[in-house]
């Protein structure tokens, strides 16, 4: 029943690892180390690597660690450099955006300088991976589909600790870093403005991301069910439709009616996932910019109850 | 007839559960079964009662239509019709439509020749459903913590039992459901991502193969889970979410009463440390 079911790899083959194909790719930026884990192969692929360094990656990996390296510090000082204390109270400690007086101003050194120079630098990180999601695209003369989806993501990040912010005229609008702050943040933006459940952006971007779970769930489980005719292939598959997609494809047109082909489920979870960030984005850009109160805003637009 | 071009050969008798041959068809593109049936009988009762509980209200607004569950007061006993009567027949019928469903998708696997995962996968689903509507409501002991069934209403239920333990946030499974969510959008993306630009290349080439999505990752991040792997992550990923999701809300009102915040303080409170001036918690 197990090999049936395909829930995890029984047979794992030994031999040469995959370097990758070269196309235009600077193969001196490749690292030639590879390695094997039998473990992770049960699951996936057991090969590790190669990796492609480039300058882009270099210096993303650099800023990212640079903001990781400011977060840290701020934590271990705010623990006055006591690691049980910074342990302890690891989920509390925050390095918080500047207060309100500062405005779009640069913060001073005792309030929010630290967070506005990582800012800075994570951001710094963020566009130069973006880049290099385009740039090795490119070299191996694919689409640049995960370019333009992770730019979704970019525009919520750049809505929270960005455009937001400044439409609000204040720094201290964004999102600040530590585990449980940016938990207090999120309720307090919903509190403030009126339960954000009536913000119908926030309602989109809530379907789309239950519906993008949804999707992978019927996705994936489907793959998995014909994975024994071949359908984990899905590039042979798109290319010259076989038995395993004419049984995926029929299993969801006798269930529901409606079925996808091996290619056009991927757009849909493309633009699922695409949504889920793009419609979020819109609606925090909204809130207390254009709205200042999302459940009178449902009142008036003849969806929340009036006598509540 | 809605038939695809292939389908024929593939709309074969057998692989039903019940019923034998007696179900054994399809009506337009639908296969009907046994479960069919029921998932219809179920579907469409449920869909009266709830037209006939609004019509008692007066409410034809569909925003503002709204299926009540009993008062607290009912306990676990049946209430009269329209005073949560409707919600406890209606949460039945769901069920019914559910779990027929469910085991409509079986048999269709059976005729197809394919594995049970999408109706495990659908099986989380309502498990977590039944979780929200009768297995806490049993735990907590009365039918009136359910959620009301309404487009907005059940996001006001949301949000009221979220603040009845302070931030819902910290809720650790809360936390670890939303983690898988996020996750499994992430990975969503970029699957769907890879195969379109496998399949959709730049202008002028040949489509791309497995070994160029295997490549791209491997420069990427440095690893290619691979076209089956990529599966199994989804659908674990996705499962997951439900399943969390499910006990974040069960353990709500059952074994913790108080706002989630709280609960975190067995960490720092632990002997070892609970002295040491200091920090936030010092």
């Amino acid at each position: 029943m197990a090999e049936y079911f395909n829930i995890f790899t029984q047979t794992q083959i030994d031999g040469p690892a995959e370097m990758g194909m070269v196309e235009d790719v600077d193969l001196k930026e490749r690292t030639n180390g590879t390695s094997f884990s039998r473990l992770v192969g049960w699951f996936g692929n057991a090969q590790l690597g190669p990796f492609y360094l480039g300058g882009l990656g270099v210096a993303s990996i650099g800023c990212g660690a640079i903001w990781f390296f400011i977060v840290g510090i701020s934590y271990l000082d705010q623990a006055g450099y006591n690691l049980a204390v910074f342990a302890r109270d690891l989920f509390w400690l925050s390095l918080d955006p500047p207060s309100a007086e500062v405005g779009l101003g640069i913060p001073p050194w005792d309030d929010g300088l630290a967070w506005f120079v990582a800012s800075f630098f994570l951001l710094c990180a963020v566009m130069l991976w973006w880049a290099r999601s385009y740039y090795l695209a490119k070299q191996l003369k694919m689409g640049k589909h995960v370019f333009w989806a992770f730019g979704a993501a970019i525009w919520l990040f750049m809505v929270l600790g960005f455009f937001r912010p400044i439409a609000m005229g204040s720094w201290s609008e964004a999102v600040p870093y530590g585990i449980f702050t940016h938990l207090d943040w999120t309720m307090t933006l919903s509190v403030v403005y009126g339960n954000l459940f009536y913000n119908p952006f926030h309602a989109l971007s809530i379907v789309f991301l239950y519906g993008s779970t949804l999707l992978f769930a019927m996705h994936g489980a489907t793959i998995l069910a014909v994975s024994r005719f071949g359908g984990d292939r899905e590039l042979d598959q798109i290319a010259d439709r076989g038995t395993a997609t004419e049984r995926a494809a029929l299993f969801w047109r006798w269930t529901m009616g409606f079925n996808a082909t091996m290619e056009g489920i991927h757009r849909w979870a493309w633009w699922f996932a695409v949504l889920t960030t793009i419609t979020g984005g819109i609606g925090i850009l909204l809130t207390g910019t254009v709205v200042d109160n999302w459940f009178v805003w449902a009142q008036e637009h003849g969806y929340a109850p009036l006598d509540n | 007839m809605a038939m695809l071009s292939f389908e024929r050969k593939y709309r074969v008798p057998g692989g039903t559960l019940v019923g034998g041959d007696l179900f054994d068809f399809w009506v337009g593109p639908y296969y009907v079964g046994f479960f069919g049936v029921t998932t219809a009988f179920f579907a469409s009762l449920g869909t009266i009662l709830i037209f006939y509980s609004t019509a008692m209200d007066g409410v034809w607004n569909p925003w503002l239509i709204s299926i009540e569950p009993p008062d607290l007061e009912v306990g676990l006993g049946l209430a009269p019709l329209n005073e949560g009567g409707f919600w406890q027949l209606i949460t039945i019928c769901a069920h019914g439509a559910f779990i027929s469903w469910a085991l409509r998708e079986v048999e269709i696997c059976r005729k197809l020749g394919m594995g049970y995962h999408v109706p495990i996968a659908f099986a989380v689903a309502i498990f977590a459903y039944t979780t929200l509507v009768v297995i806490r409501p049993v735990l907590m002991g009365a039918w009136g913590h359910g959620f009301p069934y309404g487009i907005w209403t059940h996001l006001d239920w949301v949000n009221n039992v979220g603040y009845a333990y302070g931030n819902f946030h910290y809720n650790p499974a809360h936390m670890v459901a939303i983690t898988f969510f996020f996750t499994t959008t992430l990975a969503l993306a970029l699957h769907g991502s890879l195969i379109l630009s496998a399949a959709n290349p730049e202008k002028g080439e040949e489509m791309r193969t497995p070994e160029h999505e295997d490549t791209f990752f491997r420069d990427f991040i440095g690893y290619s889970i691979g076209p089956l792997g990529i599966h199994r992550l989804g659908l674990l990923l996705a499962l997951n979410a439900g399943f969390w999701s499910a006990v974040c809300i069960v353990i709500s009102g059952t074994v913790w009463f108080d706002a989630w915040l709280d609960w975190w303080y067995w960490f720092p409170d632990m002997p070892f440390w609970v002295d040491i001036e200091g920090g936030v918690n010092g």
